[in-house]
């Protein structure tokens, strides 16, 4: 089963879910609605040819100038018994700034530490989530790192007296 | 050792606290506190190929309180920096320090938001090792260097603390 | 009244605080664990304590000077984390480096491999009472770091490969050193496995504890040793073969119930299989040819040509100020380390440096099922469990 025939798929199934496909390299990301990200992860999950029984990873990338701000990707792939290569799509969704995305700890376990990942890091909110806080950075940190806007120094740059965060509501 | 004299077979005379730093100087009883690559480094330093015992010191303790040698091997970050405080108040005097790499001495690599810039900001630190990570030779020539001190009666965890590092509770 | 272990009310558990700097939890890991007497009822990793900002400085640095921060990651096998991010770039610019340069990473990536499991279970071991285990197994390391220090300059930390191939040629007496190394090597993990396979303490200690099924194995991202020791036999190398792991012949060792056991012996097996591949590698590998890519927007232009021709020195002052340019685009490429997958998303804008990177670190997934793993099990079990895991505080927290 190869990307083309996923996204082709996944189109058919959910009508109006996909927002573009894009391929890169031989890889395949598949853009997909906010509303329909979680329908979109549990089809991948539970279709029998598709069967992306591992979440990979879970992650976001910050566009601070884009009125929606990040891009959660989760990055999922197969992993078959029967030796086939397994094969590996990546979805992709758009949020603004304080918006929160359904979890998917209920349909990967691997989500949990991924989720929480991404809310120290981004300060992204999965609703759901059993244990939404703080896992690297200590409990008492100020501001989300990986963000653009946050120095890389943190306290010790002189930006850091203008960089302000709202605490996700 | 500081032997004043020899008389006959049976008796050496010598200031007794030179005595006790000679004893003291070769039987360091190391802490390891490893954190990162700098860690393994001091693992081959224990193992059998560089062998810390030749210098009295392959009694590894992991218990702040029967250690006099901290090595700190490895990037200390701000999540990390209150344990290791209290791991140096927790130790008994006298007690001696080596910032192990090039993180320990001066945050290294990792200049960024998260990763102290140097344990002297946190502790005192009597010996401090180049490196990212030094080779186990270099450790163990600091550890020369560091039972000098001792043989010496020198060390900074001798001196008083300064006032703006307040002590932890242990 | 007679006292089980059900009678203990909630208020009787008692909280004990394990690390970080317990000498048992290799580097800087906390476990807040709520006990029943000895057994486990409840425990709570933190991690973090060595978190880096690994992720954040990989915005700041050009591609190649991020090999240094790979290096520091897995610190127990830094060729392959290297390797890693070198074929993670070379994908995303669509290059492949020469056939020599990549026998030769592959040569690394294996001994590598070897490195990481020689400490792993021999830590491991150690930490079930075989100290002996520990010392042999340390010494074939040792052997192995001469081998990386001659060929790169560093023991530990190398920042071997470049982007496009490698930055030198190997040193000439390469094969011989590999070539001893492996002579000693095979008999040292048989002695190992024979002190240790039917050693009852060890039995007692490593069978059942930890046991984890396969399809949680799954649904918790593990990958590399952790998975395969459940039975399943996925190997990145066999899957979708990177380097030159298609034209070698190993085996995937599995295991079955997903214990330390089976662990600590998928990974013996695995160093076994390694030296199996580095021994068709020295046989396959050409002698002579090209170690990096003919393209000087990638790789440094030989010293002799920046000192005579214009062109040369031009492209040398480029890639010294902007390094090296990716197109604009992102990709995910994953390799078998060590512990598992280790892949790299990089998100490229077209400049020198990457605008986004996100490592997978294979044992950030795999411990996150650890409270479940040691749920129930005695507090001695903990330690077993762990090092067995092989978690790594620097792939762990980046």
């Amino acid at each position: 089963m190869n990307s083309a025939a996923i996204s082709a798929k996944v189109a058919g199934a959910i009508p109006g879910a996909c927002v573009e496909a894009l391929e890169f390299q031989g890889q395949t990301t598949l853009q997909v609605r906010r509303e329909s990200l979680k329908e979109v992860l549990a089809f991948l999950r539970d279709d029998p040819d598709i069967l992306m029984n591992q979440l990979l990873d879970v992650t976001a990338v910050d566009y601070p100038a884009r009125a929606d701000r990040f891009d959660v990707v989760y990055i999922l792939a197969s992993i078959r018994e029967d030796g086939l290569a397994p094969v590996r799509v990546r979805i992709k969704t758009r949020i603004p700034d304080g918006a929160a995305l359904p979890s998917v700890t209920d349909l990967w376990r691997s989500a949990d530490w991924g989720e929480r990942e991404c809310f120290d890091m981004f300060g992204i909110r999965f609703e759901g989530h059993p244990n939404l806080k703080r896992i690297l950075n200590p409990d008492n940190f100020y501001g989300y790192p990986l963000r653009k806007t946050f120095p890389l120094r943190g306290e010790r740059d002189p930006a850091f007296l203008e960089y302000k965060e709202t605490e996700p509501a | 050792m500081g032997v004043e004299l020899i008389r006959g077979d049976n008796f050496v005379t010598a200031r007794l606290a030179d005595v006790v730093n000679w004893a003291r100087k070769s039987s360091l009883w190391p802490f390891p506190f490893g954190t990162a690559c700098c860690g393994i480094e001091m693992m081959s330093t224990l193992a059998s190929r560089y062998d810390m015992a030749r210098f009295g010191a392959e009694a590894v303790r992991f218990s702040p309180r029967q250690a006099d040698l901290l090595i700190v091997a490895g990037t200390i970050c701000n999540k990390m920096a209150p344990v290791l405080k209290r791991i140096y108040d927790q130790m008994s005097q006298p007690k001696w320090v080596i910032a192990m790499g090039a993180c320990a001495s001066c945050g290294g690599i990792f200049d960024n938001y998260t990763v102290v810039q140097g344990i002297d900001q946190i502790i005192p630190v009597d010996m401090y090792v180049p490196g990212c990570p030094p080779s186990p030779q270099a450790l163990m020539y600091s550890f020369t260097k560091i039972q000098g001190l001792v043989q010496s009666g020198q060390g900074l965890s001798l001196d008083p603390m300064p006032e703006a590092v307040p002590s932890v509770p242990v | 009244m007679q006292i089980t272990d059900d009678t203990l009310e909630d208020s009787q558990l008692m909280t004990i605080n394990f690390g970080p700097t317990h000498p048992a939890t290799h580097g800087t890991l906390h476990l807040i664990a709520r006990l029943d007497g000895e057994r486990i009822r409840d425990a709570e990793p933190i991690i973090g304590y060595l978190h880096r900002g690994k992720e954040k400085m990989g915005e700041h640095l050009k591609y190649n000077q991020y090999l240094t921060m790979t290096d520091r990651m897995n610190y127990l096998s830094p060729a392959l984390n290297n390797v890693g991010w070198c074929l993670a770039v070379e994908k995303l610019m669509g290059i492949t480096p020469p056939p020599r340069a990549r026998w030769v990473e592959t040569i690394a990536c294996e001994m590598a491999r070897i490195m990481d499991h020689m400490v792993c279970n021999g830590i491991n071991a150690f930490d079930v009472g075989a100290g002996t285990v520990f010392f042999y197994m340390f010494q074939q390391r040792e052997v192995l770091t001469d081998i990386f220090e001659k060929m790169t300059g560093a023991r530990l930390t190398i920042t071997w490969p470049r982007v496009g191939g490698l930055p030198y040629d190997l040193p000439a007496d390469f094969k011989d050193d590999v070539r001893k190394f492996l002579k000693g090597f095979y008999p040292i993990v048989d002695e190992c496995e024979k002190l240790l396979k039917n050693n009852r303490i060890f039995l007692d200690r490593t069978v059942g504890v930890g046991a984890i099924s396969k399809e949680r194995a799954i649904s918790y991202g593990y990958t590399g040793p952790c998975l395969r020791a459940c039975g399943v036999s996925y190997d990145l190398r066999k899957r979708e073969p990177y380097l030159c792991y298609d034209q070698v012949d190993f085996d995937v060792p599995t295991g079955e119930h997903g214990d330390c056991y089976d662990r600590f012996f998928v990974r013996m097996e695995e160093a076994r299989q390694s030296a199996r591949i580095i021994e068709q590698c020295l046989e396959k590998m050409p002698d002579e040819g090209p170690v990096a890519v003919d393209d000087y927007r990638v790789i440094l232009p030989p010293k002799e040509k920046v000192y005579k021709e214009m062109e040369a020195m031009i492209f040398h002052f480029k890639l010294v100020i902007d390094g090296v340019k990716p197109p604009p685009g992102e990709v995910y490429q994953g390799l078998e380390a060590g512990n598992g997958e280790l892949g790299f998303y990089i998100v490229s804008d077209g400049s020198g440096k990457p605008y986004r990177v996100k490592v997978r670190s294979p044992c950030y997934y795999i411990y996150s099922s650890y409270t479940e793993i040691i749920r129930g099990l005695m507090i001695s079990d903990v330690v077993a469990v762990l090092g067995s895991l092989n978690i790594i505080a620097g792939e762990l927290d980046r």
